[in-house]
């Protein structure tokens, strides 16, 4: 289990800083951002403009319109557009009033629980709710006294709405416009007074809970939204990174660049120098447009060395992950719970199975790109990122400068997936710029894009299970072994202590075997696989580890459950009793379970031949931040092991719907990614360099193959959380427990293959 | 030097003849509504009309497309009010969005030929198009919902001429 923290005073000195003097003095004004009078105590920059600024998080202009700056990152979850419907509630402002712009790398921008600027783990709504709505009430609070004020009445008698603060009693009113250009609304909040403020009840709301029009969406259907390869500076030349065919490690031995000078427009070709770590044998060729930059890219002639990965593959990184899964010694318990090796002594039946999962590519459909400018002393990097506390410090590595230099400009994300968490696109910005004294947009090919993916890990799990007399689950032993993604970060405290203390283990590895479950003895190991991290530098990729962890956990729940002749999903409700710590999560995961069931007909139709229905249920993403997710998938195996999805049913309690549409949109895309990951992507290592180039050899889930998904949200009114990825983790369990059911074929590999199935199916 | 005639203007543009159209219209025009996503013909985020039909700007050559009529998304209507980039906001179809230009340019050859298509139709007209969020339901909703305004457009228009 993760506890939140503040990782701002943990990141290494050489790459962040304790002040952003550039972003809250330089770039905050060249933004367009003024001070922020409530929280710092100074209404010295409010006198300076016209416009009213409750709250760092937005503004109120003369006309009345009100610009919420969204620290998040967004990737197309509407988080801007849901963080201005937080502070609309409270603030009493008319939707059609609220716009959005992207925060930069200003620390005061950093997330309210985080202390830092990163968007993942589905967190942002839940970490965000409170603050901002304590800056909306601000507002609000500031706008009535200041109206109040104005029209010579008690402000308690005011009444705020639609932008409209108005007096019943005399008919007065005034808009939020009148009070801004008076220059009345001028109360300041000390963090305590902020605090105090009494926040609406659920009952009170008129804006959270409604499908409000996402403010971003009209400008995603016209070509005008502007993503990070959209960035145009004066005097701009282009970037094409040329990169080695081992995915790291690799060294540039030469580059000729003899044929590369014949390309008309052709400046440079720049050999990454990058002490950042973060790319290995990188070469950007830099010409005046990027159909030049890639004609230079494929004239140069370079020598690698190949470094210590380049003979690795796939194979040899499972191999590798299963000996250090039969080593005692091997890892650090994220649980251990009860004496499983006295369990298993006393256990009536014991069970093993392994299960793996391949690497996965993020490919986001905006290949990964950045834009450098280097304007004084400062460097400004124009690219859409999630990470923008840990990029710029990134950025700041690769030019060299102290990162108090550098302002990150976010812009809107064309996918990100925890892809772009990662800041190698900044390396080859900055120093191409550096090298050739111009502004420099890099752009990755497809081919750059995929070959150097921070992947989603290759993982082995072990489960052992054993079972009492009436087969009940007595003892677990669960090994996960992968790459560590978080621990390449640098940042201590993202690393999750082994509960005996023993050492810092990546709980982003292991997330969700800490299940709801009742099991008297458990053991989760996290194993590093050292081989695999050096040479497959993964990431996050859009529901991390509960992509793995559930995919053991849930597919070994119904192999228990069948061999002890029960039905899987009464399996799981009976363990779900809520004793002990799981006491309130272990309910909600039930009914959301039960949910599924009874939307989907589990159990109450009688199927064809080839048919089947299978159930899992997860607690994703992390125990702390769960929202309680349940799939009954329905396929049809065929003779030859082709799986044909029918229909997903996915159930899932998010406690309170801010916007019920975008959970629907989201639960749905979370969910047909999980189909995606389970039956059509698969990429694959061979001589150190991942296969997989394209969309011809890496597929993902295309418009012919999507099923039916009914989608059931639960609100019961408890805290708003995450709906970005929980239901990617709960479809491959329950689609491998399907084709179970459908065909007898036990699947324990992703993706799930034809091949696979069949040969199960004769075994 | 090429003339482009793009979105029903004629634009001189500087490049080889063999240079992609995707990266003219991007950093000469500056029309950015196009993306970039596979320079394969895999992805078609890339997609404009050329002469009407859906083609892949990153697999067009300059001098393919010079003389010919292209239009982009940025072209597709005047005030960005084309039924599907009015359907797209009613059924708050993009999430990054990134796609959906192609998307949108994609089904409009669809329409423009048939407004009214069968889902079957849709998918294999559409299939081409990868959306990494995954929005295909609600774009095959949005497709839907603009042929049916179309078809009542059409209806009422032929109510006036009669």
């Amino acid at each position: 289990m993760n506890t939140h923290v503040d990782i701002s005073k943990d990141i290494p000195a050489d790459l962040s800083r304790r002040s952003f003097l550039v972003g809250s003095a330089a770039a905050g004004l060249a933004l367009g951002y003024s001070g922020v009078p409530g929280l710092l105590g100074t209404d010295a920059a409010l006198a300076a403009t016209a416009h009213f600024d409750p709250s760092v998080w937005y503004s109120i202009a003369p006309d009345g319109l009100v610009t919420v700056t969204c620290g998040k990152a967004d990737m197309g979850q509407h988080i801007a557009s849901t963080m201005a419907q937080i502070i609309s509630e409270e603030l009493g402002s008319n939707w059609k009033d609220m716009r959005v712009q992207l925060a930069s790398n200003d620390p005061k921008f950093n997330d309210p629980v985080l202390g830092a600027q990163i968007t993942g783990g589905s967190w942002s709504t839940m970490m965000n709710y409170e603050a901002m709505s304590r800056a909306g009430a601000a507002g609000r609070i500031a706008l009535t006294e200041a109206a109040a004020a104005s029209m010579g009445v008690p402000a308690g008698e005011l009444v705020v709405r639609d932008s409209v603060i108005s007096h019943p009693k005399s008919k007065k009113s005034m808009t939020f416009a009148d009070i801004v250009k008076s220059g009345k609304a001028t109360k300041a909040f000390t963090p305590d007074e902020l605090k105090a403020i009494k926040l609406k009840t659920p009952d009170q709301y008129t804006m959270i809970g409604v499908s409000v029009p996402q403010l971003d969406i009209p400008s995603k259907t016209n070509g005008t939204a502007k993503y990070g390869i959209d960035v145009m500076l004066p005097g701009m030349v282009y970037g094409k990174v040329v990169t080695p065919p081992v995915r790291f490690g690799a060294t540039v031995k030469s580059v000729d660049d003899s044929a590369a000078k014949k390309v008309p427009g052709f400046i440079k070709a720049v050999t990454l120098d990058d002490k950042t770590g973060t790319t290995t044998g990188w070469v950007v060729a830099v010409a005046d447009t990027y159909a030049n930059a890639r004609r230079a890219a494929d004239a140069l002639k370079i020598d690698y060395d190949g470094g210590p990965n380049a003979k690795l593959s796939s194979e040899s990184l499972l191999t590798e992950a299963r000996r250090l899964q039969g080593l005692d010694d091997s890892g650090l318990f994220f649980v251990k719970d009860g004496d499983t090796a006295a369990a298993f002594g006393t256990a009536a039946k014991v069970m093993e199975a392994e299960y793996t999962t391949n690497i996965n590519i993020h490919a986001p459909m905006e290949p990964m790109n950045a834009t450098a400018q280097l304007q004084g002393d400062i460097w400004h990097l124009y690219s859409g990122n999630q990470f923008a506390t840990r990029s710029g410090a990134i950025a700041a590595g690769a030019a060299g400068v102290d990162p108090k230099f550098v302002v990150m400009h976010q812009m809107w994300l064309g996918g990100g997936f925890g892809r772009r968490l990662d800041a190698d696109m900044m390396v080859p910005a900055v120093q191409a710029a550096k090298a050739v004294g111009k502004p420099v947009k890099v752009i990755y090919s497809r081919e750059n894009d995929m070959t150097m993916d921070f992947s989603r890990p290759l993982t082995l799990q072990k489960v052992k299970a054993g079972l009492d007399g009436d087969g009940k689950l007595i003892a677990l032993n669960h090994d996960v072994v992968s790459a560590w993604p978080t621990k390449r970060w640098g940042i201590p405290d993202f690393l999750t202590p082994s509960v005996d203390k023993k050492g810092g283990l990546d709980g982003f590895t292991v997330n969700g075997a800490d299940f709801f479950y009742t099991v008297p003895n458990h053991n989760v190991r996290a194993i590093l696989n050292e081989m695999a991290h050096n040479a497959t530098p993964s990431g996050q990729l859009r529901s991390v580890a509960p992509g793995w962890t559930f995919w053991a956990v849930e597919s070994m729940v119904d192999e228990l459950a069948h061999a002890v002749g029960k039905d899987p999903a009464q399996y799981r409700i009976e363990m779900l009793d809520g004793k002990g710590a799981n006491a309130g999560g272990a309910q909600r995961l039930r009914n959301t379970l039960l949910a599924a069931m009874g939307m989907s007909g589990y159990g109450t139709k009688q199927l064809p031949k080839g048919e089947g229905m299978g159930v899992a249920c997860v607690s994703s993403q992390e125990r702390a931040t769960a929202s309680w997710t349940a799939c009954v998938a329905h396929v049809a195996v065929d003779a030859s092991g082709d799986v044909k999805v029918k229909k997903l049913t996915v159930a899932t309690d998010v406690g309170t719907q801010v916007h019920p549409d975008n959970i629907r949109a989201q639960v749905e895309g979370a969910a047909l990614w999980g189909l995606s990951l389970a039956l059509y992507e698969r990429a694959t290592l061979k001589d150190g360099g991942i296969e997989q180039t394209n969309f011809d050899s890496y597929t993902p889930l295309r418009m012919s193959q999507v099923p039916e998904v009914a989608i059931s949200v639960i609100a019961n009114g408890e805290k708003a959380t995450g709906v970005g990825e929980p239901a990617v983790t709960v479809i491959a369990p329950a689609l491998a427990n399907a084709i179970f059911n459908a065909c007898g074929a036990r699947v324990r590999s992703l993706p799930i293959t034809a091949e696979a199935v069949k040969g199960a199916m004769k075994a | 030097m090429p003339t482009l005639n793009i979105n029903g203007r004629n634009m001189s543009v500087e490049a080889a003849n063999d240079t992609p159209l995707l990266w003219v219209i991007r950093e000469q025009l500056q029309m950015t509504g196009t993306k970039f996503g596979c320079g394969a013909g895999l992805c078609g985020a890339c997609t404009v009309h050329i002469n009407g039909e859906a083609v892949r700007s990153c697999q067009t050559s300059l001098s393919d497309a010079a003389g010919k009529k292209i239009t982009t998304i940025e072209g597709l209507s005047a005030k960005g009010d084309h039924p599907l980039q009015k359907a797209w906001i009613a059924e708050q179809v993009p999430q990054c969005g990134y796609c959906q230009s192609g998307q949108i340019m994609q089904a409009a050859s669809l329409l423009a030929r048939n407004s009214n298509p069968t889902k079957e139709e849709v998918v294999e007209h559409m299939d081409g198009n990868l959306c990494r969020c995954m929005t295909y339901s609600r774009i095959q909703k949005a497709i839907m919902r603009a042929a049916s305004e179309m078809r009542t457009a059409a209806t009422a228009t032929d109510r006036r001429a009669t």
